[in-house]
């Protein structure tokens, strides 16, 4: 009776179970898509853990395709009874259903070699996280934890590592496989005297991860915003740390970057249109091994590299295999797994860097704001892409080129398109963070006009 | 069930457990989407597991799987006793519980029409005729129309011998329009922009009229695109049902949360500025006609059930008594610290998650007096505000700001025309007590929101929130440059 490993999933062999048993039970065509998953993940507030989970899981995902009906089902049972009523239930409920007129049929494979084997694939997986105990997240807890301590504040983040198999196996020849691991540490250091700070990083592999490093980011963070003074809102140039950066690509991914978001005619992307300044270019590439690389999509399509804004000006944006179809477009590799409504996704988005150090992001400001991070953010006005949203964990006053005083935080509403035009410098190192749909490199930037509409209390 | 939930606890406690529990949850879901006029997808999902919460020194551990397996039972508990342990070398203060009775019994949602039971064609049928009936109107450009149902059957098992068995049933069907001229958006949805979510059967779904009501909205959605813009300024503000129920979740049901009070949601979702030196001092949240609850028996919520996930019966908590503020939502690890028992608040999203604080049905309770078209009809100039459309709350939940997809004029206490692209924005406190009108029982209506986010790992949860409309003065409107 000891927490040996967990059982293993072997998600090709069950993809390919599966798409046998689907042709078998008429499917025209068929795809399965099998996720497995290692989740642990250690909590801590007030300097001490109060949480601190795992979980073992499978999905195994089928699209059952009789002609032009398509019915998608779920489950997560693996065993031969489960597998066998996913396959009949899905065989039910396609015959039920209406044909889907444009169906564009599955996507085929690479032409030019299986998604398996892509140098991605080697790039996403690190043994180390993959058996990262329950003791070493602890042991990396206590590092945060203490230099806390050091500075006599209080720490409040989570440490998780996750291990995931996922395969694609389809009627068109689709095979992909892959194992990724990932690591994140992030810290919300507090001070009794009023002040916080903010610190994070991600990683494949978990050793690449400095608990110590990110204590005492947060923790010099947390003192520096102590005793915040207010000022009030109204436009103000900014610095933008990469924690805030994320948000831009993140909510321009969600809102423009995707095919069908073109489609519908709710996106600001046009091939040729200006939306930024020279300095602004953001691609997205799962096979950047900076970020979290991921070979293939869901659908088992190698991910490309797609150039979404360049020199300020878009490009592109990206396609799964029936966004891409309707568009007369091949898939760009950004399919989520099926039933998609949201449409295609960037995963993997790569803000470019610049030359400019970071204290020279500071010191081209007479008078603005330096902002940590942003808070709770959400489209006002998404085919603008207005947002609306706080800053928090670190907000400060610069005058005369230098940081003079922490602030209070700031709510703003603001187009994040006319920020990408107002970009008038990039920090030259890039950080790996993780947004709130993937993983995303960027730098700091400078702004020369962000509106704040608000303000609040601390 | 029987088996597996003794097996886990058992090994538990072998191994040096204090206090375990185990859920095993079995859900199952169903989605249909119809994009302009043709059926986008059908799915169904099905996942089931088990997860083993311990305390072992006062520390917390946990662990799951989707292995139901007496086997895996022994080791998914011996790994959550592991992780208790490490989790004991970084605890500064021993985890203490609340005493409560231990549980018995069985819940389910009442129900008259099966959900799961009614052919998937005819769902679809009646989903089409519905998107068809908006997308029918000129200038819609496309919309889009959604249906879900999601079946939870739960039993919780605790080293006190507690066990009880849940079949909640949850589900929704809503219609959207949406035009698009050059960079001007327009949406309207019906009967919300959540998805429409109760805690009922297919009887809710028919009593909708997606298909009477679909084109009404969509001509709404085309006229929007050539409504003025909404002004700018100080103005008073009523809150249609389909807005003030978000209104009430963001800035009075999160803030209540107790767990988020004490910090232990810092790092992510953030605090709250209601601190618990705020209680019963006489801290006014609201003007005297806003009383809040906190109602986990409430008919057709979504935060309603018999036991919440550590095995507290469902009650009715008061959060907010005629303005002041009278109490939080609570587990049994957060009560004591204030005197008190747990409110039976802890609820967890599927197996592989651990119960957190969550909202239940937080309900503002209907004042008599005026109806909402009363309360319209006693405002000289203001705005009506209707169907969220975004959302925004700081990290101590005090300056929000929110967009609707309409506002309608009121002038001399009638509503007029449209206003395109309406926000608003406030500070909690100040917000609440300038609330000057609530609306009776006669528009009094329980909505919700399927996807309440919260943890780490990530949890959703579907809550309740009755609602019946209400007024509220000197807000600011048409917040940033358009």
């Amino acid at each position: 009776m000891v927490s040996g490993p967990a059982p293993k999933a072997d998600s090709l062999p069950i993809a390919e179970d599966v798409l046998a048993r689907a042709l078998d039970a008429g499917a025209t065509e068929a795809e399965v898509l099998v996720m497995a998953d290692d989740l642990a993940l250690t909590r801590f507030a007030n300097s001490e853990i109060h949480q601190n989970v795992a979980e073992t899981s499978v999905s195994v995902n089928l699209r059952f395709v009789l002609g032009r009906r398509i019915a998608t089902i779920s489950t997560g049972r693996s065993d031969d009874a489960g597998l066998a009523d996913l396959v009949e239930r899905a065989a039910a409920i396609a015959r039920t259903c209406d044909e889907l007129e444009d169906w564009a049929g599955l996507p085929g494979p690479d032409p030019t070699g299986p998604s398996t084997g892509h140098a991605a694939a080697y790039a996403a997986f690190a043994t180390s996280t993959a058996d990262a105990t329950p003791e070493l997240r602890a042991a990396g807890v206590r590092a945060v934890i203490a230099a806390a301590d050091e500075q006599g504040v209080l720490a409040y983040g989570s440490f998780t590592t996750s291990r995931e198999e996922v395969a694609v196996a389809n009627s068109a020849g689709i095979r992909s496989h892959e194992q990724r691991t990932s690591a994140q540490l992030l810290t919300v250091h507090m001070s009794p005297n009023g002040g916080t700070g903010y610190a994070e990083r991600a990683a494949t592999d978990v050793t690449n991860i400095d608990p110590e490093g990110i204590g005492r980011e947060a923790a010099a963070r947390a003192k520096a915003t102590d005793h915040p003074i207010s000022v009030p809102a109204g436009d103000y140039p900014v610095v933008l740390e990469p924690y805030a950066v994320v948000d831009i690509l993140d909510m321009l991914g969600y809102v423009g970057f995707s095919g069908l978001a073109v489609e519908e005619g709710r996106s600001f992307s046009e091939p040729g249109r200006r939306v930024g300044s020279d300095l602004v270019t953001i691609i997205d590439d799962g096979a950047n091994t900076s970020g979290l690389p991921m070979a293939f999509d869901y659908e088992g399509v190698r991910k490309e590299r797609v150039v979404l804004i360049e020199n300020g000006v878009c490009r592109d944006v990206v396609y799964d295999a029936q966004t891409a179809a309707r568009a007369s477009r091949r898939s760009t590799g950004h399919g989520l797994p099926a039933p998609n409504p949201v449409g295609p996704f960037p995963l993997n988005m790569v803000m470019s860097h610049g030359s400019t150090p970071h204290d020279e992001l500071i010191s081209g400001i007479d008078r603005g704001l330096l902002v940590t991070r942003f808070h709770y953010t959400n489209p006002v006005h998404p085919k603008l892409a207005i947002i609306t949203g706080m800053t928090r964990d670190g907000t400060f006053l610069i005058e005369g080129g230098k940081v003079v005083a922490p602030v209070r935080n700031l709510r703003f509403t603001q187009s994040y398109l006319d920020a990408l035009a107002g970009v008038s410098a990039v920090g030259r190192d890039l950080r790996t963070l993780r947004g709130s749909f993937g993983a995303v490199v960027v730098p700091a930037l400078r702004i020369d006009s962000w509106t704040f509409t608000g303000t609040t209390e601390h | 069930m029987r088996d597996l939930t003794d097996r886990a606890l058992d090994t538990a406690a072998s191994l040096g457990a204090g206090y375990a529990d185990v859920r095993i949850v079995r859900r199952r879901d169903e989605s249909i989407s119809v994009k302009s006029g043709r059926l986008e997808g059908v799915a169904s999902g099905e996942t089931d597991g088990f997860g083993v919460r311990v305390l072992v020194d006062g520390a917390w551990g946990f662990a799951s799987s989707h292995h139901l397996e007496l086997a895996e039972a022994d080791r998914v508990a011996a790994l959550a006793v592991r992780i208790a342990r490490a989790s004991g070398t970084a605890l500064r203060t021993r985890v203490q519980l609340d005493n409560r009775p231990p549980a018995h019994g069985r819940y389910e949602t009442p129900l008259a029409e099966d959900p799961f039971a009614v052919p998937v064609e005819t769902k679809i049928g009646h989903l089409i005729e519905a998107d068809r009936a908006a997308g029918g109107v000129a200038g819609v450009t496309f919309t889009e129309s959604t249906y879900g149902a999601q079946r939870e059957e739960k039993t919780f098992a605790a080293s006190d011998g507690s066990y009880v068995e849940q079949v909640i049933t949850h589900l929704g069907a809503a219609v959207e329009a949406n035009a698009i001229e050059g960079d001007e958006h327009q949406r309207r949805s019906y009967p919300d922009a959540g998805g429409g979510w109760r805690a009922a059967g297919y009887e809710y779904i028919r009593g909708l009229d997606l298909v009477g009501k679909a084109g009404q909205y969509a001509e709404e959605a085309v006229a929007l695109l050539s409504a003025p813009q909404c002004p700018s300024g100080i103005a008073t503000v009523v809150l249609d049902p389909s807005q003030l129920y978000l209104q009430v979740h963001e800035s009075c049901g999160h803030p209540t949360e107790l767990d988020r009070v004490y910090g232990t949601e810092a790092s992510y979702a953030g605090t709250s500025f209601l601190t618990t030196d705020k209680l019963d001092a006489g801290f006014r949240y609201g003007s005297d006609l806003v009383t809040i609850v906190a109602d986990a028996t409430a008919p057709m919520g979504m935060g309603t059930f018999g036991w919440d996930d550590e095995g507290v019966e469902a009650q009715s908590v008061p959060l907010i008594r005629n303005g002041i503020l009278a109490g939080y939502l609570t587990s049994r690890e957060t009560a004591p610290r204030i005197g008190r028992s747990s409110g039976g608040a802890m609820r967890a999203d599927g197996w592989n998650r651990i119960p957190l604080i969550r909202m239940t049905n937080i309900n503002l309770l209907p004042v008599d007096g005026m109806s909402l078209d009363d309360i319209v009809a006693d405002t000289d100039d203001g705005l009506y505000l209707a169907t969220n459309r975004s959302w925004s709350i700081d990290d101590r939940r005090l300056n929000f700001q929110f967009a609707t997809e309409v506002a309608y004029e009121i002038k001399r206490g009638v509503r007029g025309r449209l206003f395109k692209n309406p926000t608003y924005t406030g500070i909690t406190y100040e917000f609440w007590r300038a609330c000057d009108a609530v609306g009776d029982a006669t528009s009094y209506v329980m909505l919700g929101t399927p996807n309440c986010g919260k943890g780490e790992p990530s949890q959703g949860a579907h809550v309740g929130h009755g609602v019946s409309g209400a007024r509220f003065r000197n807000v600011q409107v048409g917040v940033g440059k358009w």
